[in-house]
């Protein structure tokens, strides 16, 4: 029963592959409520941040600081943030893609771009996509720190600093349920004004003691608190999306190991048929 | 009824405290600050220290500030802490034992010794005692 064998094999591999599929869907369900709990903890803190630092865009301040000046667009940086390994979907792809269309609306408009690349997937992303990478980090683990995020952070805010681009936006996945994940780009530098303050008339802060070091300190942090929510916020979307890619392969998984089944009860019987048809053949013939 | 002010305080760590305040006494950079509904807008950076909530309807709450910063808006005020801990969790014992630590440090320099490292952890743990002190005058008063 030659074809019999051959099936047999192609079951008991597409079982063990299932089984693999079916441990890392339970990774991954584990590490999520982690990663959501992470996420959930500091998000209070990115969304308080970020609300003072609208207001300070906001605010008719005597010192204009350079994180609110606008400039010519010649040259704008993205930090990409991305997952450091694979087997989770669509969830990087959809985010690169997202990243080579605003690089190539810019270059459209004659705007060289500068990446930050965070995970090692967009790292190997920007080796074959070929943009201009000046900082990268991976590795970060499933419990990222905030000191491990400075330095990739720092070259990016230095070449602001220094003029070396004009804008500086943020790439990641933002989680919406376990089901849904949204790839979504933010503008940091310079920062933008809240639209909807209703105040019409000049106001400013007391600042105490003066406003050059309050907005050096507080925007700083303002804008490491970003990256470290995109950053946790990608961890806990990158699990989401593992744990259902990880479901649908242990489902179909199983679909072909019940039709491998099928086809191997089918050619089973047919032997037999086979095999009792030619035994009353042979009695017949005698 | 007293007029109140929403107030925000939040840690990189967690939301700690979410509610309509009738004042806020926080350690500032210049000083102690004492704010009120109607306060202008004001940003400051916070010192180690205490921050003293009076909830509408006069109830105190006491949350122990490393660091951080204060806005104040006209209808919100916001408060960034580095590290904020409800002062119902400090260890007082372990407050003493790092003054002891920074001050025993401070005392033997040698030449690999931080010594701005060594006031700041002073200066931290100075305040987290005077904190515990508050709470402490304030059991007792009632």
């Amino acid at each position: 029963m030659a074809v019999g064998k051959e099936i047999k094999e192609q079951i008991s591999s597409v079982k063990s592959t299932q089984k693999i599929t079916s441990a890392m869907e339970k990774v991954a369900v584990s590490k999520m409520r982690r990663a959501q709990l992470r996420m959930q903890e500091s998000r209070p803190y990115a969304d308080k941040i970020r609300i003072v630092a609208s207001h300070i865009a906001n605010a008719n301040s005597e010192y204009n600081h350079r994180y609110l000046q606008e400039r010519d667009i010649k040259r704008v940086g993205y930090i990409v943030v991305s997952s450091d390994r694979g087997l989770c979907g669509g969830l990087n792809n959809n985010l690169f893609k997202r990243v080579a269309q605003h690089a190539k609306d810019w270059k459209g408009q004659g705007v060289e771009v500068d990446f930050c690349a965070i995970g090692s997937k967009a790292s190997l992303f920007f080796n074959s996509f070929g943009g201009n990478v000046v900082a990268s980090k991976s590795h970060l683990g499933d419990a990222p720190e905030l000191a491990s995020l400075i330095g990739a952070v720092k070259v990016m805010l230095d070449a602001f600093d220094e003029g070396r681009i004009d804008r500086l936006f943020i790439v990641h996945n933002r989680f919406v349920n376990t089901m849904t994940q949204q790839p979504i780009a933010v503008q940091l530098l310079p920062l933008k004004a809240d639209e909807d303050d209703s105040r019409q008339y000049q106001w400013d802060y007391i600042y105490e003691p003066n406003a050059e070091s309050i907005m050096d300190g507080l925007l700083l942090r303002y804008i490491e608190s970003q990256v470290y929510q995109g950053v946790v916020e990608n961890n806990a979307c990158e699990q989401a999306a593992r744990m259902l890619a990880m479901k649908n392969a242990t489902d179909n998984a199983g679909g072909m190991i019940d039709e491998l089944n099928l086809l191997y009860n089918k050619a089973r019987q047919a032997a037999i048929t086979q095999e009792i048809s030619e035994i009353v053949g042979g009695a017949a013939a005698v | 009824m007293a007029i109140t002010v929403h107030c925000d305080i939040v840690s990189a760590e967690e939301n700690l405290f979410s509610g309509l305040v009738e004042r806020i006494v926080a350690m500032g950079e210049m000083g102690e600050l004492g704010i009120e509904p109607g306060h202008t807008p004001l940003l400051t950076p916070l010192r180690p220290g205490p921050v003293r909530v009076v909830k509408q309807g006069g109830k105190e709450e006491i949350v122990y500030v490393s660091g951080g910063y204060l806005e104040v808006q006209p209808n919100v005020v916001t408060l960034l802490a580095d590290t904020a801990v409800r002062a119902g969790d400090l260890d007082e014992a372990a407050a003493l034992e790092a003054i002891k630590h920074a001050e025993q440090a401070i005392a033997n320099q040698n030449a690999e010794f931080d010594y701005t490292m060594a006031l700041s952890q002073l200066a931290e743990a100075a305040a987290q005692l005077r904190t515990i002190q508050q709470i402490r005058e304030k059991l007792g008063k009632r």
